[in-house]
């Protein structure tokens, strides 16, 4: 029982970066009917996001400590943060130590800027040209932002933890009434599950109770009979293109320190998001959602021992295996609509 | 019949023949007698390294290294361990005389491409021996196309037993450690510190190595009393480790060792440590955990959370002895940072390489690798060291590390333990953990 909890636990936040990063792709493919294969990195550029942030808050005066030595001999350069000069050495700390939460507010307007910059830049160029060559220019595009991100960060993770006073974890177990130390999460993933579900329902409200979200989900429905209209559908578009890049781009941030971001995290996340979507349903937010959490769950079952041990490698193959079985039954994904992405 | 077979039609066809298949040699009596063969005033020298792919930063240190090791064989520099290493026929004049050039390669970490650029090297840039490369995978797929090209091959980081254990090849070298070093290393200093009576689940990244790494530390820790409770082969893509750390919580393991290397170590390490297993209490035991390769460059990526945990490595900066120092100094004064483990294997595979032609006095592969079987040396770092000639696997101390508690900066992660003496991770070349393979013999090519 308690091995079930904490796979639905760890399903749950798996299934949380699947659904905000499936979340976007299903938007930009609802408004604009482009296939965006740049779109997990746009969530590797939101980890790096954290990553700048931690590294700029870093940024520090060097003084010689004579007493010591570095490791050729000469007298040590001790390193101390600019900003700790500035604030004092404990807010100074602070402010270093919660780079992660206040990276959320440096990266929305920089992901908002990506986004626009991308859109305008180059996919408005490929809305009438086939999805073949969507999938092929965008994913060029996310293999020209990960070498970037490469060239400028390296190769290898980078550390970016969160706040201390999230560090550690919740143990269920006492409180649910198992043994201590049996079921533990730790407390940045229950963050994390928690501001995906504030994210997922914010743009959810956002569609559904403004008048731009009903704008756009009339552009949705009929682009032309809006167009005629005489409402400007494509300027609102591209707004969600950035909408939809900040929600990837904060899934990124929040997910750093769960995972050192590295540059490579986006390529990872690319591929099971479009899956994701296909299961859900193309074009359909909540099928987007709700498969996000049912493949994570799944993928996380399917890495237990007991399951392992009846189906070797399975946890390799559940989610393409689901994905299947899902699209025999029902060829249009959970929630797809008739008429998305077929002649 | 008779009349197509005469006696002086038989002897002009024999002359005609006879010349014809002399004609090769006449015109090339001057030819190689092995695979580029260095008849110019330089020889040039193939350094394969991950340049692109998840270990670029490791290939870059390497490359780094090989520069280095390029400069000073040529006499540039303070010379670096040219100074301490025992053999002393290396003068600073290039190799045999001739100026050292050197080409690069891009391996991928992929196994075709690194053949791809490995066979590049070879064919089209002339490239007398290859060297580099940051994984097992790879070392053995490169190793066995030099084998077939007749060149040397001295690999860079690779740790998997099967390099020098069922894929060893005549022409291939291996001076880093190996899994089984590894194991044998660290499972005393782990008994003595955590007791021999320890219950240990292993996660193990799901390759060659991976495999090795888990056989090695599984049998030295179960021979000094330890109980394994599980062994878990994860996959290498996997990057969120969670859904194969909590299964941990539910057995009585008390020790988490985890064979991944790389990204796989960071993220699975990071993970556990997410999951309070450091701070988890089993059958009244504080829980453990090992990572039995440690890569300083890689450990960065973990942060504070290698703080304390045990592991091994092949060589480390801080070592003492005039060749670690010797090497630092001229690395840190080019670069400004301290050599990586993969920096100084990849630069003493170099001076030996040069070293062995300068004793033989011949780049003919089977010339070399007459040098370097059976070779003894000295002052490159390692204390003394032996080039086994029955699998080309070096023998030498090795280092047992922990996570530093108090790093006076980014590269001051890990401190050494224990230096374990070299017979104590010696092994028969016949052990069943490197059966399978034969050494072959040496290909010379041309």
């Amino acid at each position: 029982m308690d091995a079930i909890i904490l796979q639905i636990l760890n399903g749950l936040d798996k299934g949380s970066a699947y659904a905000l990063i499936a979340l976007g792709l299903t938007l930009i493919f609802g408004t604009l009917g482009v296939v965006n294969f740049a779109h997990g990195a746009l969530f590797m550029i939101g980890a790096f996001c954290a990553v700048s942030l931690n590294k700029l808050l870093n940024l520090s005066f060097e003084t010689v400590d004579p007493t010591r030595t570095d490791f050729l001999g000469n007298p040590l350069k001790v390193k101390t943060p600019y900003i700790e000069g500035w604030f004092g050495p404990d807010l100074g700390h602070a402010i270093i130590d919660w780079s992660v939460p206040l990276a959320i507010l440096f990266s929305i307007p920089i992901m908002i800027a990506v986004g626009f910059i991308m859109e305008r830049g180059l996919i408005k160029h490929f809305y009438r040209r086939p999805h073949a060559d969507q999938i092929l220019v965008t994913f060029g595009l996310a293999i020209v932002l990960q070498e970037l991100i490469k060239h400028y960060y390296g190769a290898n993770p980078i550390q970016t933890p969160a706040p201390d006073a999230f560090k550690g974890s919740f143990d269920f177990g006492a409180m649910m009434g198992f043994d201590p130390n049996t079921i533990i999460y730790p407390y940045w993933r229950m963050i994390y599950f928690a501001f995906a579900a504030v994210i997922i329902g914010g743009v959810f409200a956002f569609l559904q109770f403004t008048t731009f979200g009903m704008v756009v989900r009339a552009g949705m429905a009929d682009r032309e009979t809006v167009g005629l209209l005489g409402i400007n559908i494509d300027k609102r578009f591209t707004i969600m293109f950035g909408l939809a890049a900040a929600v990837a781009g904060l899934a990124g941030v929040m997910y750093a320190p769960i995972n050192s971001p590295n540059y490579h995290m986006g390529m990872d996340f690319l591929v099971l998001s479009f899956v994701v979507v296909v299961v859900g349903g193309m074009g359909s937010l909540p099928g987007a959602v709700a498969a996000g959490f049912l493949l994570g769950i799944l993928e996380s079952f399917a890495s237990m021992n007991e399951i392992k041990s009846i189906i070797p490698g399975i946890d390799q193959i559940v989610i393409y295996v689901a994905a299947i079985v899902i699209l025999l039954a029902r060829p249009r994904g959970l929630l797809g609509r008739r008429g998305v992405m077929e002649d | 019949m008779t009349n197509f077979l005469t006696r002086r039609g038989l002897l002009k066809t024999g002359a005609v023949t006879g010349a014809g298949l002399a004609l090769p040699t006449i015109f090339t009596s001057g030819a190689s007698a092995f695979t580029n063969e260095p008849t110019g005033g330089t020889v040039t020298l193939g350094f394969n390294v991950p340049q692109s792919g998840p270990y670029a930063d490791e290939g870059a240190d390497e490359l780094r290294a090989f520069q280095l090791a390029v400069e000073h064989l040529n006499g540039e520099g303070d010379g670096g361990m040219m100074q301490t290493f025992s053999s002393q026929v290396l003068e600073g004049n290039g190799i045999l005389g001739k100026k050292v050039e050197y080409v690069t390669g891009d391996t991928q970490t992929k196994s075709d491409a690194a053949r791809a650029s490995a066979k590049s090297m070879i064919e089209k840039d002339g490239a007398v021996m290859i060297s580099g490369g940051s994984s097992s995978g790879v070392a053995v797929a490169v190793q066995g196309l030099c084998q077939e090209a007749g060149v040397i091959f001295m690999a860079g980081l690779t740790h998997s037993n099967d390099t020098t254990g069922k894929d060893k090849k005549a022409n291939g070298f291996r001076h880093f450690f190996n899994a089984y070093m590894s194991g044998a290393a660290l499972a005393p200093v782990l008994a003595s510190q955590y007791g021999t009576d320890r219950k240990a689940y292993h996660l193990t990244a799901d390759y060659t190595w991976g495999w090795t790494q888990e056989e090695s530390i599984k049998a030295a820790t179960e021979s000094l009393g330890w109980e394994t409770v599980n062994t878990v082969r994860t996959p290498l893509a996997a990057t969120d480790f969670s859904s194969y750390i909590t299964p941990i919580l539910q057995t009585d393991a008390d020790v988490l060792i985890l064979n991944h290397y790389g990204g796989n170590m960071v993220n699975s390490l990071t993970n556990a440590v997410q999951f309070g297993l450091r701070e988890k209490m089993v059958n009244g035991k504080q829980f453990e955990i090992v990572v039995p390769l440690y890569s300083r460059l890689m450990a960065r990526g973990a942060g504070e959370n290698v703080k304390g945990i045990f592991g091994s490595t092949n060589w480390h900066w801080s070592l003492q002895d005039a060749g670690s120092q010797a090497f630092v100094k001229s690395f840190g004064t080019k670069y400004g940072f301290p050599p990586s483990q993969a920096a100084h294997t990849c630069y003493v595979q170099t001076l030996l390489y040069a070293d062995a032609v300068a004793r033989a006095g011949s780049f003919n592969p089977c010339a070399v690798a007459e040098a370097l079987e059976g070779y003894e040396f000295d002052g490159l770092g390692n204390g003394k060291t032996l080039y086994r000639a029955d699998d080309h696997q070096c023998f030498k101390d090795v280092l047992v590390v922990k996570g530093k508690d108090n790093p006076t900066s980014e590269f001051d992660l890990l401190e050494v333990v224990e230096v374990t003496p070299v017979d104590q991770v010696t092994y028969a070349p016949d052990h069943p953990m490197f059966s399978g393979g034969a050494l072959g013999s040496c290909n010379a090519g041309a």
